[in-house]
């Protein structure tokens, strides 16, 4: 199981939970599972979002690996200028 | 070194100071811009506008405009279909309105002519019947639950039930327990402040020349951050496939992210469609601040509490952005950074997104941070007067640093923030002692970075010298920092590298020159397409030698044998390989491509000296330093151009640069003269000092530098001025009238 950190106006679709655990191994595993356990969290999976692996930041990046052990935080997709 | 290693290298030429490769062509005029393109029976484009801020188009009557000698095409909304897609969606509503009119200069049809006289009149002879209705400009009055409504239906499901129609995004970031925090704080500060919409203030306008055949295969000029984007977007709007539309991005007169879409450009495919003919489209500088993005404005609060010794033991901020009359989503990015260069036990921040009636707002210099961190540094200026702390020693002692939980979530790795402080500190403009009438502002800045889609392609041409093709218009420098780079990894002189800008036909897709990306990740897969060449030659050179491909190492420009087990061969140069390679296998390429991450987040830290007439409200720069973390300088003066670009973009910021509506929600200074952006004789030099703190995500260290530069300098100035007069300043820009009207306020 990964523990995902969720940016604070997620967490009324996860039961006021800022962090939740998943079954996965990859970057698209977190967020397919995510998505399956909360329904509410998917329409904004769907337009985008970013992850920080370990401090590390990715944008769709689907089979980046994630350590059982691992710091994931789901984060709000990066635009720049 | 082995071909896949990342980390610490003696340089033989990145980091020295080569010259530019587009310098000639742009000080001789030489150079091809958006609007120096022709074609044979070219047509003028031109695009009529809505004069109102807010209005309902009843009908559009073309007929006299069509029938005008010299007229070929006129389009309206109904050309357009509507994507699916809502972003694509909005940018094909906000290129061509179809039943409202959400600002004022929103484009509402178009026509293309043999002259541009034929054109003006036929605009002129398009008949628009609005029906005029309530509009609302202001970020907090467009938040009340009675305010005009600017689009129905928009919010998004992050949005609590409740709030007013406008409202379309909400977020929140943070940890930690707030109360907890504040009541440990010795002294509490609350204020509210605002900021005014700016241009990103490109010298170039958009302009674009589009043909579109019979059998519907289209090509596109254009001056833009991405040509891809382009292509994708017009695709997308006008449903037609992306093979069948080339697009190739001119030199680019700046851009700063405002040309990170498109405003003209699907318009002037359209009328080529209909017309038969190649058009032209080129803005003039009222269309350019009336109909192309400006930054948001923004309403914030902060509130943050300290210690008597300077530890900040929360924060707080509630962020009201307003992106124009679509809905956007950059108080995601403000509300992530307000707090990101403090390590803190308990820190929230809560955004919302708020429409307009407003020209669509488009990204600019770390889109939403320079606003968000102006809020936060200004009240950690006014909590250091308060205590009488210096404003460097707290942000020394409260910096992020390795291990710091972010306020937006991540642990921080290597971060640049301490050692930016402490040059700051050590450097002789802080240490010099200010005459009377002077007072100076510090200010930190963050900006996030990231990589993205990038593919590059490295030829190595028979007479030894090397092409490589990249898909980013150069912004910023790029093409030179990307030849030195290939030439360090190949080990050939610089000037035998040429770096050209693939159209979209030519090259794999690569995002938008946006995020302080290019350096890093193009630079990043430069590298990566020379290694992927090295280790062609070096297999060539095995057979040559009859050796394994292990057994030959490249170095110095040339391949050598591993070591002495591999045999005794004389080394062969890049060039001896190059000259025989349709004879050793045929030509030599490397290419790589990657959706590029580690990017690394950037940290920058200003000072700034000026003085203020007390008698006028003028302010006056004295002078002005950045510190900034860059990984490592490739080369250093596009390096200092962009810190220097970025503070000055940010004085004019704190200083003069507004949007300014009448109470008909009309902009009343669409123009360089009302719209006072800096110029070389307002300001000192800009110092710089660049620090290197490694990036671990690229192969020479490399971290992103454009935006960061432009957070800083909104809180610097403002602190500056506050100190000078004594008044706290809570609103952006820092004009003379203003600055007069809070001097005369505090004297009562």
């Amino acid at each position: 199981m990964v523990k995902v950190l969720l940016w604070g106006s997620l967490r009324t679709h996860t039961d006021g939970q800022a962090e939740v655990e998943v079954e996965a191994r990859t970057f698209k595993e977190v967020l397919d599972r995510l998505a399956e356990a909360y329904p509410g969290l998917r329409p904004q999976i769907e337009r985008g979002v970013s992850m920080a692996i370990d401090g590390r930041i990715y944008r769709e990046a689907w089979f980046t690996e994630i350590k059982p052990d691992s710091e994931v935080v789901v984060m709000p997709y990066m635009t720049g200028g | 070194m082995a071909l896949d290693s990342h980390g610490k290298r003696e340089f033989k030429q990145i980091g020295t100071r080569v010259a530019r490769p587009d310098g000639i062509d742009k000080v001789t005029g030489r150079a091809l811009y958006g609007a120096d393109m022709s074609a044979p029976g070219m047509l003028v484009g031109r695009i009529l506008r809505s004069p109102h801020a807010h209005a309902r188009i009843l009908r559009i009557d073309t007929s006299e405009a069509e029938a005008i000698p010299g007229v070929k095409a006129v389009v309206t909304g109904a050309d357009f279909s509507i994507p699916d897609d809502a972003a694509l969606a909005d940018i094909s509503v906000n290129v061509m309105a179809r039943t409202k009119a959400l600002y004022d200069g929103h484009a509402v049809a178009a026509v293309a002519a043999t002259s541009a006289q034929a054109a003006k009149a036929a605009l002129k002879a398009i008949k628009v019947e609005y029906e005029v209705l309530p509009h609302v400009t202001d970020v907090d009055a467009a938040m009340a639950p009675d305010a005009p409504v600017v689009q129905k239906g928009r919010s998004l499901e992050s949005v609590p039930a409740g709030m007013g129609a406008n409202v379309t995004h909400h977020c929140e970031f943070g940890h930690g327990d707030l109360e907890a925090g504040f009541a440990r704080a010795d002294k509490i500060v609350e204020r509210s402040f605002k900021t005014a919409a700016t241009h990103q203030g490109y010298i170039e306008p958009h302009a674009c020349l589009a043909t579109m055949n019979g059998d519907g295969r289209a090509d596109l000029w254009c001056c833009t951050q991405g040509q891809y984007m382009v292509r994708t977007v017009c695709a997308g709007v006008l449903g037609i496939e992306a093979s069948q539309l080339r697009v190739t991005a001119s030199e680019i007169g700046g851009g700063f992210g405002g040309k990170t879409t498109v405003f003209i450009e699907p318009v002037a495919l359209m009328l080529a469609k209909k017309s038969g003919k190649p058009v032209k489209i080129v803005m003039t500088r009222d269309e350019v601040f009336k109909a192309t993005g400006p930054t948001v404005s923004t309403s914030i609060d902060v509130k943050i509490g300290m210690t008597k010794a300077g530890r900040i033991t929360a924060g707080a901020a509630t962020l009201r952005y307003s992106g124009g009359a679509f809905p956007n989503t950059t108080v995601d990015m403000g509300a992530q950074a307000a707090f990101a260069a403090y390590d803190l036990d308990a820190v929230r921040t809560v955004g919302w997104n708020i429409l307009t009636n407003r020209p669509k707002e488009s990204a600019y210099r770390a889109p939403g941070a320079p606003q968000a961190i102006y809020a936060v540094e200004s009240v950690v200026d006014e909590l250091c007067l308060a205590l009488n702390l210096d404003p460097l020693d707290v942000r020394i002692l409260n910096a992020a640093r390795k291990g710091t939980k972010s306020s937006y979530g991540p642990t921080f790795d290597d971060i640049g923030l301490l050692a930016t402080l402490e040059a700051a500190k050590a450097h002789p403009h802080y240490n010099t002692p200010l005459k009377p009438g002077q007072s100076r502002g510090v200010s930190c800045g963050f900006w996030f970075n990231f990589g993205g889609n990038t593919c590059v392609s490295l030829n190595i041409n028979t007479d030894g010298t090397v092409g490589v093709t990249e898909g980013n218009p150069d912004i910023g420098g790029s093409r030179a920092s990307i030849s030195l780079m290939a030439a360090e990894e190949l080990g050939v002189p610089y000037d035998k590298v040429r770096t050209i800008i693939a159209d979209t036909a030519s090259l794999g897709y690569n995002d938008v020159t946006d995020g302080s990306r290019v350096t890093f990740a193009v630079g990043l897969a430069t590298i990566k397409a020379a290694r992927d060449a090295i280790k062609k030659m070096c297999g060539r050179v095995a057979k040559i030698w009859g050796i394994d491909e292990d057994a030959v190492e490249w170095r110095d420009g040339a391949a050598h044998p591993a070591g002495p087990n591999a045999g005794k061969f004389p080394p062969m140069t890049l060039e001896e390989i190059a000259a025989i390679s349709f004879e050793t296998g045929g030509p030599i390429a490397g290419h790589y491509e990657v959706n590029a991450d580690g990017a690394g987040v950037s940290f920058g830290v200003h000072l700034c000296d000026l003085e203020v007439d007390k008698e006028t409200g003028q302010t006056t720069i004295l002078r002005y330093t950045v510190f900034q973390d860059a990984g490592k300088a490739v080369h250093p003066d596009y390096v200092e151009g962009q810190m220097q670009g970025g503070a000055v973009q940010g004085i004019g910021w704190a200083l003069n640069e507004e949007y300014i509506y009448g109470a008909d929600g009309r902009l009343l200074n669409a123009g360089f003269l009302d719209y006072r952006i800096p110029v070389a004789s307002d300001l000192p030099k800009i110092d710089t000092q660049i620090l290197e703190i490694p990036n671990p995500g690229h192969p020479y260290g490399v971290r992103g530098v454009g935006e960061t530069g432009i957070v800083p300098p909104l809180a610097a100035v403002s602190n500056a001025v506050s100190r000078a007069i004594d008044v706290r300043m809570h609103e952006l820009p820092m004009s003379p009238p203003r600055v007069l009207k809070a001097i005369k306020a505090a004297r009562g």
